[in-house]
């Protein structure tokens, strides 16, 4: 069964210097108050996994929680670069950042191999491409039936998820809908998960065909309201796409990043309260 | 740039690259469509003369029907107006590499003389000058799709003698490279920029010129590409948009704007 728990206490309990860490969510449900608080937390060395890094992950690669990133696309969607990441990858600050990367459709197959307890995934991908030159992680296999050559790559297998979804039950069952992303395989394929929810409610009301994570297979459910944002959570909030251009400029220099890092997550105790610095400094547009 | 002068059209050359993008989606086609350039023009398209055009993003939406352009490929305006939304291992196992796709729509950073894509990085990989965001769905959108438009402004830059990475596959080295390497899609169909239109010539797949836009002469587009461009025998002019496209697209895009300034 899931515990209920603050997301402080959930991070503490779950995430350890040195985890390979998947925070997951397609550009919906993006786990940010978690994300923040491994920060606050002041994780290090940690192998971050995510098809698409965004903001969250500029944020803990900026804040020095991560040596190594496993991806397949890394920017701030249809704004532009991910200063931060890319600081990293060309500069090696605030340390050097080791890639592993992949096409979504290859990074797809790794979650859906780890939430298998299969080895490797295969896919009819990466041909034409030159990722298999610069990554090991993506070979290539005869079929043994019809003899095409196919891409395999391995498994996903995290020692901790972390999702957000909209709402759970009192017993910690999890509802998710909308854009779910790769977030069902990503929680199977870890050893450990945390889910953070908008709402604990008594009953789901969830049909039966809905992305139900039962509790049994999920490990901490914490309630943060809003932890999604500057991403979206459907039924609840928009996807602020102003936070998303204003991140651009935030993050452009390693001062300002780091003076908003210092004010707005080191320097408040949770998520509300990070809101309410970003309220308070006029950013929560 | 293009040598047209601005002053005298009603229209700016990236209108005219999204309305020439635009007319190439036919009605009825599955689109799965890219980000930024390529969105603006599916949707134009589905706006004006492909209204059952269906319109999928690599989220997992498929039939959606935004009232404004999304900012990210995951916007909550696609998922509440998609026929279905399904998860990240089935949109890219079932419907793009199971063959359902008619049609690919993808922008570039780089783009090669047999239409191969980079989006990775300028300069060396492990030492890059310029880290770009990567592949996300493009491999396999290129791979996979019945046929692949490609949409990207022409500069020197942009249109290079030789790839620093190549993340999508074109047409590869020219050629039956496709067919030998057995990937499923015919490839690039062609290339739609802010000057006019390149499609691959039928044997060696290499990029040709067949059309200009208005205003634009043949040698600024050679100019303004970084191999010696193959220009057509007979050199099409691309027909200027319509009042009615012109009037859509800004449409759309006021909308976009006012939408994108605040919460969306």
């Amino acid at each position: 069964m899931a515990a209920i728990i603050p997301l402080k206490e959930a991070v503490r309990e779950f995430v350890h210097d040195g985890d390979t860490v998947a925070l997951e969510g397609f550009t919906h449900l993006i786990p940010f108050a978690a994300g923040h608080e491994i920060i606050r937390q002041q994780r290090r060395n940690l192998t971050l996994v995510r098809m698409t890094p965004d903001v969250i992950y500029d944020q803990m690669i900026g804040a020095g929680c991560a040596a190594k990133l496993v991806f397949s696309w890394g920017g701030n969607p249809g704004v532009g670069s991910l200063h931060r990441l890319r600081d990293a990858v060309e500069k090696g600050w605030p340390n050097p950042l080791a890639l592993d990367e992949h096409e979504h459709a290859g990074m797809a197959a790794r979650y859906a191999a780890g939430a298998s307890h299969l080895p490797f995934g295969v896919l009819r991908g990466y041909l034409g491409t030159d990722l298999p030159q610069h990554n090991p992680n993506v070979r290539f296999i005869d079929c043994p039936f019809t003899g095409e050559r196919l891409a395999a790559v391995p498994a996903i297998r995290p020692d901790v998820t972390i999702i957000h979804a909209q709402k759970a039950d009192r017993r910690g069952n999890v509802l998710m809908w909308g854009v779910v992303g790769v977030q069902k395989e990503a929680v199977m394929a870890a050893a450990r998960s945390i889910v953070t929810v908008e709402e604990i409610v008594d009953d789901l009301n969830a049909p039966p065909n809905a992305v139900v994570l039962p509790s049994w297979v999920v490990g901490a459910v914490s309630l943060v309201k809003g932890g999604a944002f500057p991403s979206y959570a459907q039924g609840y909030y928009s996807r602020n796409n102003a936070f998303y251009k204003s991140w651009d400029r935030i993050s452009r220099e390693r001062e300002s990043f780091q003076a908003w890092i210092a004010r707005h997550i080191m320097g408040t105790q949770d998520f509300d309260g990070f809101m309410a610095s970003l309220e308070t400094a006029g950013q929560h547009v | 740039m293009s040598d047209v002068n601005r002053s005298e059209q009603a229209y700016t050359a990236d209108e005219m690259m999204t309305v020439a993008a635009a007319r190439m989606v036919r009605n009825g086609v599955a689109c799965f469509v890219g980000i930024g350039l390529p969105s603006a023009a599916a949707n134009l398209a589905r706006l004006t003369h492909a209204p059952d055009t269906v319109l999928i993003y690599e989220s997992g939406t498929i039939g959606t029907k935004p009232a404004v352009l999304p900012l990210s490929i995951g916007d909550g305006e696609l998922s509440e107006t998609a026929d279905t939304v399904v998860s990240m291992v089935e949109i890219f196992s079932y419907w793009l590499e199971g063959g359902r796709i008619g049609l690919g729509f993808l922008g570039a950073a780089q783009i090669d003389r047999f239409a191969n894509i980079n989006s990775t990085v300028i300069g060396d990989y492990d030492s890059p000058s310029v880290r770009l965001p990567g592949a996300g769905g493009a491999p396999a959108i290129a791979a996979s799709c019945g046929e692949v438009l490609i949409t990207l402004r022409q500069n020197k830059r942009a249109f290079v003698e030789k790839l620093d990475f190549v993340t999508s596959g074109g047409h590869l080295e020219g050629g039956d490279s496709r067919e030998r390497l057995r990937l499923p899609g015919k490839g690039p169909t062609a290339v739609i920029t802010d000057l006019g239109i390149l499609t691959p010539d039928p044997v060696t797949k290499e990029l040709t010129l067949t059309s200009v836009h208005p205003g634009v002469s043949v040698e600024s587009v050679v100019s303004a590409t970084g191999w010696p461009l193959k220009v057509a025998a007979q050199v099409q002019t691309t027909n200027p948009p319509t009042e009615n496209e012109l009037a859509v697209l800004r449409d759309l895009q006021a909308r976009t704007a006012r939408a994108h300034s605040g919460q969306a």
